[in-house]
């Protein structure tokens, strides 16, 4: 492994059942950087974080976070290694205040004050909001609740699964905003993205999943330069979709 | 409060109030609070399963040996203590069934414990293989009970103080009901302020809504749920300890027979919050008793109805635990 690369995933197959969802995975994530995962629905991203999390096994393979392989590790402890998950579904707790899902987040149940201003600093509905329960936010609100519940403690890595799914332009904007922001802190971030106008805003390597493998690797600006590539990759342009 | 809970928690005094017309006021009051302390030793023995279920999604079939086991080891307790049982003061009284609290809860979370880890940890994920193997696990409990203690009903005397009556606005009102209705308040009380103000009981609610969330926050649910294991069979323990003493005879099936009612509640309520269960135990106690009295040929099928009443009005029950 590269001094660079923080996670690797080498063959890595997923069943879920006796679905045969991935085929095969080889991924690096260089340290420090925002690496896209883009693909067409059902190309097997999601799957691909999921078994990086442990939530689904690896029935083959090998994933490896800073030179230590985590295939068999529980979820808790791989969570426990700095590595932060936005699900898709945003896993946002409806029943909890805002307050007590950032409180969740945190190791000791104590909040870093400097650290937490700074989330609010990116989110500042969330501290107009920090007694409400989470369940009677928008859509919007979870979805910003969700990625500052992953960052109100440093991590050394963060996944997120579709941040814009669903969401309303203005509010896609605020968070290209937030995450240029997390990026800009160093963190090294894994991103699964469909919003193209996200993707070439944040991201800085790329790969692109078809059918249970990755099928291209490179830089961001490459591909969002060459639309014959998207168009080959992705079945369309990224010039398309604003 | 959530939207709808207000009419959820209305229940309660309506079908209180609807009673009131077909009684005397003493009747009434009798009957209401007999239902209440009924409700309470119910809703000891069926919060902690409510929980089980809402955090891990396992069904124990064989809560009931827990409730039997506490039950019994209150006779033994009592029975080792003649002096105690016998003083009229509170404070001998007190100690007696504190005594008897104590061992049941001790045993019966140590017992939970190790039924946890023996055999729910293998059936986690499988309702059926749950069914089945805690079906298995509750006639041998049973069995086990009997090895241990006979298959005779064994005797089980109240405290002294908690015996007789007390007449308050012309109804009478046995003592030991009022005593169960105060240690039930008290419990659910202990539990909310747990759930509510305690890092614990935050990660509790997290993992009744959304287990594998908390997991990817880096929390083991599975020890936490061995945990809310041994709190609800260390219930069960002290639900037993109260009905047993309640009915003054202690049997093998002490337990399992009161699962019915404890399955309705959890239905009622809705599964997995500790204040459905509440609301839905102290439902159950006033249904069985004011239809004890008014239809006593309906007593039996009185909450069966009172069920399908309130799954006809709310399919998943007065306070389901929402999930992700």
């Amino acid at each position: 492994m590269t001094d660079d690369v923080l996670l690797r995933l080498s063959g890595v197959h997923t069943h879920i059942g006796s679905y045969h969802i991935t085929h095969g995975v080889d991924l690096d994530v260089r340290a420090g950087r925002l690496t896209m995962l883009l693909g067409r629905n059902g190309a097997g991203k999601t799957t691909t974080l999921r078994t990086i999390m442990g939530l689904w096994r690896a029935s083959e393979g090998e994933v490896v976070f800073d030179g230590r392989p985590i295939t068999d590790l529980p979820t808790p402890d791989i969570a426990r290694l700095g590595i932060a998950y936005v699900p898709e579904n945003m896993g946002v707790f409806s029943q909890l205040t805002v307050r007590e899902n950032m409180v969740l987040a945190t190791a000791s149940g104590r909040f870093d004050n400097a650290r937490l201003e700074e989330v609010f600093g990116f989110f500042p509905i969330l501290k107009t909001k920090w007694n409400d329960r989470a369940g009677l936010m928008s859509g919007g609100q979870k979805q910003m609740l969700a990625v500052a519940r992953a960052i109100v403690e440093p991590r050394r890595f963060l996944i997120i699964d579709e941040p814009t799914k669903g969401l309303a332009p203005a509010v896609i904007d605020h968070l290209i905003e937030a995450i240029l922001r997390i990026k800009a802190s160093a963190t090294t971030v894994l991103l699964v993205e469909q919003n193209f106008h996200m993707a070439r805003a944040v991201g800085d390597d790329v790969a692109v999943m078809d059918d249970g493998v990755i099928v291209h690797r490179g830089s961001m600006g490459e591909l969002a330069a060459d639309e014959a590539l998207q168009t080959r990759l992705l079945g369309l342009s990224l010039g398309s979709h604003q | 409060m959530r939207k709808g809970d207000l009419a959820a928690y209305a229940v309660l005094p309506v079908l209180m109030a609807a009673a009131l017309p077909f009684m005397s006021f003493p009747t009434w009051l009798t009957l209401t609070v007999a239902g209440a302390a009924m409700g309470m030793m119910l809703f000891l023995m069926a919060s902690g399963l409510s929980l089980i279920f809402g955090l891990m999604d396992v069904i124990n079939f064989a809560h009931g040996a827990f409730i039997s086991l506490g039950a019994y080891l209150a006779a033994n307790v009592i029975g080792e203590l003649p002096g105690l049982v016998e003083d009229p003061s509170w404070g001998a009284s007190l100690a007696t069934l504190g005594a008897a609290l104590a061992v049941a809860v001790a045993v019966t979370a140590v017992v939970g414990w190790l039924f946890e880890l023996v055999i729910v940890r293998r059936v986690y994920g499988s309702h059926l293989r749950q069914i089945l193997i805690t079906v298995g696990g509750l006639i041998v409990a049973q069995q086990l009970l009997i090895v241990v203690w006979g298959a005779n009903a064994v005797p089980i005397a109240k405290p002294a103080a908690f015996r007789g009556s007390i007449v308050v606005l012309g109804a009478s009102i046995e003592i030991y009901r009022l005593v169960a209705v105060v240690l039930g308040l008290a419990v659910c009380v202990a539990l909310e302020f747990i759930l509510a103000r305690t890092r614990l009981g935050l990660l509790v609610r997290a993992g009744v809504e959304n287990r594998e969330m908390v997991e990817a926050l880096g929390f083991r649910v599975r020890r936490l749920f061995v945990g809310v294991f041994v709190l609800g069979s260390a219930l069960a323990g002290v639900g037993g300890v109260m009905w047993g003493a309640y009915q003054g005879l202690v049997t093998p099936a002490i337990g399992p027979d009161m699962m019915i009612l404890v399955f309705i509640i959890l239905i009622i309520g809705g599964m997995g919050t500790v204040g459905g269960s509440f609301v839905a135990a102290i439902l159950v106690g006033l249904t069985t008793n004011y239809a004890g009295f008014l239809a006593p040929k309906l007593a039996l099928g009185s909450n069966i109805l009172l069920m399908v009443a309130i799954l006809l009005w709310r399919p998943r029950g007065l306070f389901p635990a929402v999930k992700s």
